[in-house]
């Protein structure tokens, strides 16, 4: 079916569980995350938000707020009129609103005072006069604006609406032509509603300023080096005068990859009072901070033939933004750009247009813009397999896009293990016995997705390394590794040290990583896209052969034998003729400083520039590797209550080689569940003038916006699948991403396997599916569908999937 | 602006701590910013995600909506009083063992929730384990290695009790804590 894989039998730590480096500081407590830093003399800072969704800013007063004993200063819009945003093309925000605010919960003003009970109080004495404009909440209705009331933003041309952020229109292929010869098109209407990241730390920063020209922030950040830049400009800072520190970080999931506020905040208060400055959001403020998940209103035609080819995909999507750009132009693309595999499509087309509205900005969220054009997708998917007759899997596989490859729209795919996820999922979840043949209410479901590795192209244009690290080895034994890549949870600390003790044969407790510092790591432009692994693993692995190159030299010398024969391993140089030959390797490391001095290397990786299409956009999305990824769900339908059980969800990623497997499981769990919270349960939703104040979030708190508990998530099974990546550390790809897209697909097609009804919309939750069901039984389609006239071929039985256990 | 402050007497991790606190603090603002123990954290601050859980007299208790004056004259554990001077609580290594702590924000909450389940039953079944963690919010793992990691840790302290039993009963003392089998061979520290 494939072409065997490399060999993976080379490394001795790389491919088993370890511990993490940080993990026992985690379990024990002793982890410092930015909000656990006291500093003396340390003051709060509290930010005012808009009440109102739209609306100009009349005047501010600040004097009471001054005045207040224990405040020692006041900020607003003026005190830093620079406008950033995380794409460089794209800036159109301010630390604080300059004149206008956009979305209940924009930043009008800051204060900092002795402590966090005094700065709200100041916060209540500052008096703003607003004039109220008409808020857009509708994106349609944003769309459509004329210009007859203020657009949220001004028109990037005269004549345009002021509302739109950016089109993309891309067409591969002849899609009209293909999709009139095609045996079968089917249609349909997709709603993704919004949702947000939650991650449990709310976003936290402390700024600190030496008086004579350093800044010092310490941010929960997952962009260190983007916010040092921006924080020098937007504070009119040289670089060279800030220094980012990210302590350890609790979770993030894009939902800390800009800059937000309270960064700009804490380092000018800290500029003006000379003191410290903390800001800790409310759990409150971090759903209105936002930058999740952007509603999708997406259409779809496609076309296959009656052997179950696919011909054609058209595409038409409209992105409901909020009130910001954040990376909305890389969603705008990403909306469209990342359906191309794991399937071959002949001929694609795609018409995405995001508007702004009067609402908490969206941005990146796990899966950034690719996770709900996979939504609508893979149902479309099973719709025609249904239609011809065929089995999902079945169809699936006969559409495979292949290894070495293009896709249309000329992405270059390497490695692909998608057939052998397939096979997992298949064979584990028992498909063949339970597909259209359980109970009604009870159903199966099946669906596929692949993610970068990620991006060619970072976010502002420049030749330099993507990643990369500085390593140390000295007379003790203990290898010392420079990182700036961000630990948030993922696993990347941990990452850089398997590959130290790799590759120098050094115990793992012997590693230290020294990490989140922008004054002495070397540049990693941040943990997103899935980036962190594919490049910062490069990285870690030419440093570290670099130094292992002069220690082999140095003990090939003493013992008089080829370099090529000195293995580094288990605390020991070797003699691999005879292995009895060795000496510890704190001793080799010895030798080799005595023979070419202090032992340290850097290591980098860029990545490659020439595997995209020409066209304008074709490098957006273009990534060094892609994963690839195939779920099953099953779950129970009630259709009295519209409430749908899913019992189990089987994940089989291809992640290119698990450096640890447990790591693995784990970003694969973690994903499958955030999915699976998406599909049930999870709605970012505001209020429109008919319900309440308009713009105001439904449910602000942890309580309310539900995210699933140990009670309501499925079993989860992880089947890794290893497809060694030609250019991956190892042949790893990314893990953290992936496998969250089809979560949600497979449980609209096992809910559809269940009872007959096809949910279009996000979630699954009770009403929805009730509506949905009743809307059925009306038209009589309610009930178990047809089996298929073409079963799925078995499982290559080749292919068994790893198991960290 | 002046803030009352009342002196409280508090049995934290063992230690008996006398300290001024100002009288509309709760027990994790205490913990926080008054004991410098900051393990515990703030994930809501409003008792809906579990990140503040700590042990009192037993009980896993949200520290967040709990008024430091309700927690005089109990026993208050925090994530960093379940380690020993022998080194972590089964439950704190199995966890770093099993992957259970991804970002770990949720870990010493969830921490102290399992380990008072740990001190009711050594045995508990998934379900059991599902049931004790369902005010705690994990955002990153999904809960399995969670529930991998505090069977495992319920098994290793099954053992030595096991152990420590045969001891008091005049076996031979093992001195300690005995080797027990774990599911899974670390490659490192
Ligand atoms: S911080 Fe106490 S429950 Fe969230
Ligand atoms: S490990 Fe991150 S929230 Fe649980």
């Amino acid at each position: 079916m494939s072409e065997p894989r490399k060999s993976k039998s080379e490394q001795k730590l790389i491919g088993t569980p370890m511990r993490k480096v940080e993990g026992l500081s985690k379990s024990t407590g002793r982890a410092t995350y930015t909000d656990d830093i006291a500093l003396p003399g340390m003051l709060h800072g509290k930010i005012l938000r808009s009440p109102h969704p739209h609306a100009r800013i009349v005047s501010i007063d600040a004097s009471a707020a001054e005045a207040l004993e224990g405040v020692h200063a006041v900020i607003t819009g003026e005190d830093m009129p620079t406008c950033y945003g995380i794409i460089p093309w794209t800036p159109d925000e301010y630390p604080l609103c300059l004149d206008r605010v956009r979305y209940v919960g924009d930043g009008v003003a800051a204060v900092a005072a002795v402590d966090e009970d005094t700065a709200i109080r100041a916060l209540d004495l500052i008096d703003v006069d607003y004039e109220v404009l008409h808020a857009f909440l509708d994106p349609h209705e944003a769309a459509e604006a004329d210009g007859s009331t203020a657009y949220i933003h001004e028109p990037k041309k005269e004549g345009w609406n002021g509302n739109v952020t950016k089109m993309v229109h891309l067409e591969f292929g002849e899609v009209d032509d293909l999709m009139d010869m095609s045996d079968v098109v089917v249609e349909g209407d997709y709603l993704f509603e919004g949702t947000t990241h939650a991650p449990i730390e709310p976003h936290c920063a402390i700024g600190q300023w030496d008086g004579v020209g350093r800044l010092t922030v310490w941010s929960a950040t997952q962009v260190p080096h983007y916010l040092h830049r921006e924080l020098a400009r937007v504070l009119g800072l040289d670089q060279a005068q800030v220094r980012v520190l990210q302590p350890l970080v609790g979770g993030a999931f894009g939902g800390k990859s800009e800059p937000f506020d309270l960064e700009f905040c804490v380092g000018k208060l800290a500029m003006l009072t000379g003191r410290p400055v903390k800001i800790l959001y409310t759990r409150e403020e971090v759903f209105y901070s936002h930058r999740g998940r952007h509603p999708f209103h997406m259409t779809y035609r496609t076309g296959a033939t009656s052997e179950g080819k696919l011909t054609s995909v058209d595409a038409k999507i409209l992105l409901d933004g909020g009130a910001y750009a954040s990376f909305g132009l890389v969603t705008t693309y990403y909306s469209g750009q990342l359906l191309c595999a794991p399937y071959e499509m002949p001929a694609y087309r795609f018409d995405s247009k995001r508007v702004y509205t009067n609402k908490p900005a969206c941005g990146p969220k796990r899966g950034h813009g690719s996770v709900q054009p996979r939504f609508a997708f893979e149902i479309q998917l099973d719709k025609l397999a249904e239609r011809l007759g065929i089995d999902p899997i079945e169809f699936r596989r006969r559409n495979f896009i292949g290894e070495n490859t293009r896709t249309v729209n000329e992405l270059r795919v390497t490695s692909n293990g998608f057939l052998e996820c397939l096979d997992a999922v298949q064979r584990a979840s028992g498909w063949d016995e339970k597909f259209r043949t359980m109970p009604f209410g009870r159903g199966i479901g099946v669906a596929g997705s692949t993610y970068i590795s990620g991006t060619n192209y970072p976010i502002y244009p420049n030749e330099m390394p993507q990643s990369a690290v500085q390593m140390q080895i000295d007379r003790s034994g203990r290898v010392a590794v420079f990182s700036g890549a961000s630990e948030i949870g993922q696993g990347c600390d941990s990452v850089v040290a398997y590959i130290a003790a790799e590759e120098l044969g050094v115990p793992l407790e012997w590693v230290r990583v020294l990490r989140g510092d922008t004054d002495f790591t070397p540049v990693d432009l941040g943990a997103y896209s899935s980036r962190v692994t594919f490049m910062l693993g490069n990285a870690a692995i030419d440093a570290a052969k670099k130094l292992k190159a002069l220690v082999q030299k140095a003990v090939a010398a003493a013992w008089e034998v080829k370099p090529a024969e000195v293995l580094l391993a288990d605390g020991f140089a070797v003699w691999a003729p005879d292995t009895s030959r060795q000496m510890p390797i704190a001793e080799a490391f010895n030798l080799a400083e005595a023979e070419f001095g202090t032992l340290g290397s850097t290591g980098w990786y860029n990545t490659p520039k020439d595997v995209h299409g020409e066209y304008r956009g074709g490098t957006i999305g273009a990534s060094p590797a892609y994963s690839f990824t195939a779920h099953v769900a099953e779950v129970d339908v009630d259709v009295e209550t519209g409430i749908v059980d899913v019992k189990k969800i089987w994940v089989a990623h291809d992640c290119g080689r698990a450096l640890n497997p447990i790591l693995v499981e784990g970003q694969m769990e973690g994903s499958a569940y955030m999915g699976f919270g998406e599909a049930l349960m999870e709605e970012q939703l505001f209020k429109d003038a008919d319900h309440g104040r308009a713009g105001l979030h439904n449910a602000p708190s942890l309580l309310d916006y539900r995210i699933p508990t140990s009670l309501d998530t499925p079993e989860l099974e992880s089947l890794i699948v290893e497809s060694i990546d030609p250019e991956g550390p190892y042949g790893a790809k990314e893990a953290g991403e992936g496998p969250l897209h089809p979560s949600i697909p497979a449980i609209a097609n096992a809910i559809y396997d269940a009872i007959g009804v096809r949910m279009d919309r996000l979630p699954f939750s009770p009403p929805h599916v009730w509506r949905a069901v009743e809307a059925s039984r009306d038209q009589g389609s309610l009930g178990k569908p047809e089996g298929p006239r073409t079963l799925a071929s078995p499982p290559d039985v080749e292919a068994e999937p790893v198991h960290a256990d | 602006m002046t803030t009352t402050h009342d002196i409280v007497r508090l049995h934290v991790n063992g230690d008996l701590r006398e300290v001024g606190v100002p009288t509309h603090y709760t027990l994790l603002e205490t913990l926080r910013y008054i004991l410098g123990l900051t393990g515990s954290k703030q994930g809501c601050d409003k008792g809906d995600c579990g990140a503040c859980t700590v042990v009192v007299d037993g009980r896993p208790t949200l520290s967040c909506i709990t008024p430091v004056w309700e927690a005089v004259g109990t026993e208050v554990i925090t994530v960093e009083g379940l380690a020993s001077a022998d080194g972590p609580h089964p439950l704190q290594d199995e966890f770093d063992l099993n992957g259970a702590a991804q970002c770990g924000f949720c870990t010493p909450g969830i921490l102290c929730s399992a380990s008072a389940l740990l001190e009711r039953t050594r045995a508990p079944s998934r379900e059991e384990i599902k049931d004790a963690l369902a005010g705690n919010l994990c955002r990153c793992t999904g809960y399995t290695k969670i529930y991998d990691a505090v069977e495992a840790a319920a098994r290793r302290l099954s053992a030595d009790d096991a152990s420590a039993d045969a001891a008091t009963e005049g076996g031979a003392s093992t001195g300690g804590a005995s080797p027990v089998e774990t599911d899974r061979e670390p490659g490192g520290v």
